[in-house]
């Protein structure tokens, strides 16, 4: 099978943010795997191990997002790719598309395994909008899939509830957690990965032009929200406590 | 200028969702008086149409088929997409639920425009409209405008106050014949598996569990305490991995970001990765029997003590205030 994930680096969920004149401060910050997309790494993986073929990752970002990537085929995939984004002014969803379907348009593809959300821009638009692109059907938060005779039976979490449904190849899936658990890389995994090939494109290798991938919206602010105060911690016998905070809550907050 | 606005009406369990009348209020504040314009899909639901009247929307469309009983992206694209071309509008408002979410990416790659998603609140400057959105799970904040094309955006339940329900407004209630195409994408089994049955998006109120709940059948007192409150039951990411609860629970960073008007952290230590999914809610409880715990920095009221104390007592004292009522 022709498996491809598509992966994001993210800050660490352990980082605190810093915003200086509107942008994200990220001197210093651990960078990760967007965590659901290391849940399509894993899977993408076992999909190999069951049914043969070829784990292909990609990425779109900057030259950091390599460590990503090593750290993905150190995991166990295949081979890497590494699609640069430096010169797109304004990027944002639609830019991501534009460049994952040039990349995908010449290739054979069973499926694409992707993150249900990065945990950093929150859109969760990237999978779905590349499946509409590449024409093919997709289905996001998937918490299992088992795939025979060209045919995936899926089931997702919608909400809480689990909804089964049936797809035909090629499809593209996004994962939501309980998935599966994802490995470490082994120490070999690791010495493997520095010699597994990574391939690196541009614009030009994409046969795209800059107006082809500008962004379609424009982030004109970030800022944090307003700092919370430490409340108030009740005191005296437990029973009026409790009594205490269900009149505050009724009284003061006004929340029941 | 005036804006015409397709507002997307998402019926579930045969009502609908409160955050599509949220969203007719956020299209009703930007389009200048232009037209709103509800969007109903479903196999049967032109009953419905009126319901969204009463909250604000002029005119609704309605697109019937029995392939759109159950959503599936492929269906709702083909039906919504229709809707699109006919309509024309310059902007398109969904709730971000799992099904606005799903199907506001592929409609806005079909139609080639930008989308914003998860917008918690929106404002007009100028001619300007800026839309906010949590970053980062809730630790940050942008505001994005769109560049070119239509304003197609998502918003986050119980964020925007709906407009009061007006019986008295009327509208015209149009079917539209869409010829959907044979569906690949089938859909078998639909199990429902949240406890209280409050869905935690949504949810006013939330009752969430962490790792001092010490087990999975220690939940039940969580979940008697969401009874009584007609709340949501959550949980955070420790007591997820320790298996007390499924994953479909799990408020954080991975997870479900929640904004509810209360939100009571139980035996929670309050980690970054948690808070980042809940520290926007409106008022947060906590307790803890670690004085020190995190939480508490951010809790609006605190109670020190064994939750397997507290909570009982809470229980019973919610039951005795809100019986008076």
């Amino acid at each position: 099978m022709n498996i491809f994930v598509i992966l994001k680096r993210t800050f660490d969920t352990e980082e605190k943010i810093q915003i200086e004149n509107s942008e994200i401060v990220d001197d210093g910050a651990e960078f990760i795997i967007n965590p659901y997309d290391e849940y399509a790494i894993e899977e993408a993986i076992q999909l190999r191990e069951e049914h043969g073929g070829e784990v292909t990752l990609i990425t779109v970002g900057d030259e950091e997002s390599e460590k990503q990537l090593r750290t993905g085929l150190a995991m166990g995939a295949d081979k890497a790719v590494l699609i640069e984004n430096e010169e797109i002014e304004d990027g944002d969803p639609f830019s991501t598309e534009a460049l994952l379907g040039a990349y995908f348009q010449e290739k054979e593809i069973d499926i694409i395994l992707g993150g249900n959300v990065a945990v950093d821009g929150g859109s969760g638009q990237v999978g779905p909008r590349l499946a509409e692109k590449l024409g093919i059907n997709h289905v996001s938060s998937i918490v299992k899939i088992e795939i025979e005779n060209g045919k995936a039976t899926i089931e997702r979490d919608v909400e809480g509830d689990q909804v089964t449904v049936e797809v035909s190849l090629p499809i593209l899936v996004t994962a939501q957690q309980g998935l599966n658990e994802p490995r470490y890389p082994s120490l070999p995994g690791i010495m493997k990965a520095k010699k597994k090939p990574l391939e690196e494109l541009d614009l030009d290798d994409l046969d795209l032009e800059e107006e082809d991938v500008e962004g379609k919206t424009k982030t004109v602010d970030r800022y944090l929200p307003p700092e919370k105060k430490a409340g108030k911690i009740l005191e005296g016998d437990l029973d009026d406590q409790v009594k205490e905070l269900v009149s505050l809550l009724k009284s003061e907050a006004k929340v029941i | 200028m005036e804006k015409k606005m397709l507002v997307f009406g998402e019926i579930k369990d045969g009502a609908f969702r409160n955050v599509s009348f949220e969203t007719i209020a956020a299209a009703k504040e930007i389009s200048n008086g232009g037209e709103i314009v509800g969007v109903l899909l479903g196999e049967d639901v032109k009953s419905f149409g009126k319901i969204m009247i009463a909250y604000g929307a002029d005119r609704v469309v309605v697109v019937e088929d029995e392939k759109l009983a159950h959503y599936t992206p492929e269906g709702y694209a083909q039906a919504f997409h229709h809707v699109i071309e006919q309509e024309e509008p310059d902007g398109i408002f969904l709730g971000h639920t799992s099904i606005g979410r799903d199907i506001s990416p592929k409609l806005a790659s079909r139609i080639q425009s930008g989308l914003v998603s998860d917008v918690t609140s929106i404002e007009v400057v100028g001619e300007e409209v800026v839309f906010s959105r949590p970053i980062y799970s809730g630790k940050a904040f942008e505001k994005v405008v769109v560049k070119d094309g239509i304003l197609f955006a998502t918003f986050r339940p119980n964020n925007i106050n709906a407009l009061e329900k007006d019986d008295s407004r009327n509208g015209e209630i149009e079917s539209v014949d869409v010829e959907i195409l044979d569906l690949q994408t089938i859909v078998k089994e639909v199990v429902k598996n949240t406890s209280t049955g409050v869905d935690l998006s949504e949810a006013a109120v939330i009752v969430a569990g962490g790792r001092g709940m010490k087990g999975k059948e220690n939940f039940t007192i969580l979940e008697e305490l969401a009874g009584v409150l007609g709340a949501a039951v959550g949980a955070s990411r420790g007591a997820c991995d320790a298996e007390y609860c499924d994953y479909a629970l799990q408020i954080g960073q991975t997870g479900k970001v929640v904004t509810p008007d209360l939100y009571i952290a139980v035996g929670i230590s309050g980690a970054i990765q948690h808070v980042a999914g809940m520290s926007n809610s409106k008022v947060i409880v906590a307790i803890n029997k670690d004085p020190e715990a995190e939480i508490f920095q951010l809790a609006d009221y605190g109670i020190v003590g064994d939750l397997f104390d507290v909570v009982p007592k809470l229980t019973e004292e919610f039951k005795k205030v809100l019986v008076q009522k």
